[in-house]
C-alpha cells in the first residue's frame, strides 16, 4: 500500500480560508445559520472553520452542531462487521434555519443523503447547504453535489483519500492510498 | 469496536464483559436520539419483531414497543391470555407460526426459566429474553447499570446492594451477573428465607440487616416483594417486612454519604420504600425507565446487525 501526499498544509489553509470567505458572503453574520460537522471526520472540519472565522474573519458567536448518521445509513446489515454510532450534538433548534454541513471527503454522496434524512429529526431547515474540504470528482452514487469545495481530487475506487490534522495526526494533509 | 459476540440475548450469563461496554455505549447513542422532536431513527425498517408475552407486563412490554417503534421495525404483539397455547399448542409450533410470516427478531417473556434457550436452538430467529420464570432478565439489569454509569460515572468499584426478595428475583440474578462482569461491588440483603443459600457462591456479599447494608453500598437497588410468587409464607406480614426491610427517609437522612436509590418497578409504596424516597432526590426510578427503552434500543439495533442480509 502506498501513500502520497496530494495537498500540502500551505494548499490546505488556503482552501480552508476560502472556503470561510465564501460561507461569509452567502451567510453574513450567521445570525440565521448552523454549522453542522459529519461525525467522525467533519468534525475537525467544522472546528477549524469556526476558529478561522473568529480569528482572521471577527466572525463570532457561529451556532454548530455536530451529526452522527449511523442509524441513518442506507448500508445496515449489507456490510460486514459493526456500525459504531458516534455522539450527535444539536442543541440548535434548526427549523427555518440554514444548515450547512460539513464533512472532510465527499465521495459517493450516501453520508450526505443521511445526514439530510437525519437533521429532519430536528426540525424543518429553511435550506440546506453542503461543505467539503475534499471533493472526490466522478464516484457519485446519489444526484449530490457541494455548495462550497475546498479541492476537487481525481481518484478511483480502490483509493482512499485521507485528510490528517495538525491536532489529530502531528501535521495537516491530504493523502491518497493505493492499494497494493 | 467489533459487534456483538452472541446472536441472541438470552441472558447476561452468555454475554463478555466488552458485549455489556458496547450495548451501554450504544445506548448512550439511542438516549440522545429519544430526546429529540422526532424519536425515530429509520434504521430498522426491514425488520419485524414480534412481542410474545406468555407472562403479564406492562412496563417492559411498552418499554420494548417504544424501543422497537423508535428504531422502525414492525411490531406484531401477543399475549398468551388470548392465544392458541390456551387450546394446547406447543411453544415451537406457535412461535414457527408466528416465523413463517416472516418475523425476524423474538422478544419472549415466559414462566419457565430457559424458554429462550429452547427457542434459539429451535427457531431461526434472534431471541431477546424479556424475563424467563425466576431466572435471567437481561435487559433489566443492562438498563440498572447503564442508569448506574449515568448516576455515579462508572460501575468498576461502585458498591451495589440488591435489596429485597432476591430468591424469587430474576432482576436480582441478572443484576449480580452483570455488575460483577463490569467489576462492581455487590450485596444481597434480605429475610434470610428470601435469599438463596447459594448466593456466596456468585462471589457476592450476603447481610441481613438494612441499615448495614445501605451504610455499606453507593447504589441501593430495592427489589417488589413478590406475592405473585410466593406460594409460602416467607416472612410473617407485610408490617414485619417493612419494619426490618423498607426504606426510609430515616435511614437515607442519617448516612453519611447520600445515595442512589433503584427500583425496577412497579413499586410497592410503603412496603419495599416509603413514598417519600420513591419521589426524592436520590431515587433513579423514573430514570430507568427512560433508560429502559434506549437500552433496548441499544440491543435490537446491535442484535439485528448480526442478521446480515445475503445478496442472493
Amino acid at each position: 500500500m502506498s501513500k502520497r501526499e496530494i495537498i500540502d498544509s500551505r494548499a490546505l489553509n488556503i482552501a480552508l480560508n476560502r472556503l470561510c470567505c465564501k460561507l461569509i458572503e452567502n451567510h453574513g453574520d450567521f445570525s440565521s445559520s448552523i454549522l453542522i460537522g459529519m461525525q467522525p471526520r467533519g468534525v475537525q472540519v467544522l472546528e477549524r472553520i469556526v476558529k478561522l472565522l473568529e480569528s482572521t474573519y471577527g466572525v463570532e458567536g457561529v451556532r454548530t452542531g455536530v451529526l452522527d448518521i449511523t442509524f441513518y445509513r442506507d448500508d445496515f446489515r449489507r456490510r460486514p462487521g459493526h456500525l459504531q454510532p458516534n455522539k450527535t450534538r444539536v442543541d440548535h433548534l434548526v427549523e427555518d434555519q440554514k444548515v450547512v454541513f460539513i464533512d472532510d471527503v465527499l465521495y459517493t454522496g450516501r453520508s450526505i443523503r443521511a445526514a439530510m434524512d437525519a437533521i429532519l429529526s430536528f426540525g424543518r431547515p429553511a435550506k440546506m447547504e453542503l461543505l467539503t474540504l475534499i471533493d472526490r470528482r466522478f464516484s457519485r452514487d446519489l444526484p449530490i453535489q457541494p455548495d462550497y469545495k475546498g479541492r476537487q481530487v481525481d481518484s478511483i475506487a480502490s483509493q482512499r483519500v485521507e485528510v490528517l490534522w495538525e491536532e489529530v495526526d502531528g501535521r495537516d494533509a491530504v493523502l491518497l492510498t493505493d492499494p497494493e | 469496536m467489533s459487534e456483538l459476540s452472541v446472536n441472541h440475548l438470552l441472558g447476561i450469563k452468555h454475554l463478555k464483559s466488552e458485549d455489556i461496554q458496547l450495548i451501554l455505549d450504544t445506548a448512550t447513542q439511542f438516549k440522545e436520539v429519544i430526546n429529540r422532536p422526532i424519536k425515530k431513527v429509520p434504521t430498522l425498517r426491514d425488520i419485524t419483531v414480534a412481542n410474545l408475552f406468555f407472562e403479564n407486563s406492562t412496563r417492559t412490554r411498552l418499554s420494548f414497543e417504544l424501543a422497537e417503534k423508535r428504531l422502525s421495525a414492525d411490531v406484531v404483539n401477543f399475549s398468551a391470555a388470548s392465544s392458541s397455547v390456551k387450546k394446547g399448542e406447543t411453544l415451537v409450533d406457535t412461535v414457527n407460526n408466528i416465523l413463517s410470516m416472516k418475523v425476524d427478531m423474538v422478544v419472549m417473556r415466559h414462566p419457565n426459566p430457559g424458554a429462550g434457550e429452547f427457542l434459539a436452538q429451535h427457531v431461526d430467529a434472534s431471541i431477546v429474553n424479556a424475563g424467563d420464570g425466576a431466572h435471567e432478565h437481561p435487559t433489566q439489569a443492562l438498563l440498572d447499570a447503564f442508569s448506574i454509569r449515568e448516576a455515579l460515572g462508572t460501575l468498576k468499584g461502585t458498591k451495589v446492594a440488591i435489596v429485597g426478595d432476591i430468591v424469587h428475583s430474576r432482576v436480582a440474578l441478572s443484576n449480580v451477573l452483570l455488575l460483577k462482569k463490569m467489576g462492581a461491588e455487590v450485596m444481597v440483603c434480605g429475610p434470610t428465607t428470601l435469599v438463596p443459600k447459594y448466593m456466596h457462591t456468585l462471589g457476592v456479599k450476603v447481610e441481613h440487616n438494612l441499615q448495614t447494608a445501605i451504610e455499606w453500598c453507593d447504589v441501593a437497588n430495592m427489589l417488589r416483594v413478590q406475592h405473585e410468587r410466593q406460594d409460602l409464607k416467607y416472612f410473617p406480614s407485610l408490617a414485619e417486612y417493612r419494619a426490618q426491610y423498607g426504606l426510609t427517609m430515616e435511614h437515607l437522612d442519617a448516612l453519611e454519604k447520600p445515595i442512589v436509590v433503584m427500583h425496577p418497578g412497579p413499586v410497592n409504596r410503603g412496603v419495599e420504600i416509603t413514598s417519600e424516597v420513591a419521589d426524592s432526590e436520590h431515587s433513579i426510578i423514573l430514570d430507568q425507565v427512560q433508560n429502559g427503552v434506549a437500552v433496548r434500543m441499544a440491543v435490537l439495533y446491535l442484535l439485528a446487525e448480526k442478521r446480515k442480509l445475503s445478496k442472493a
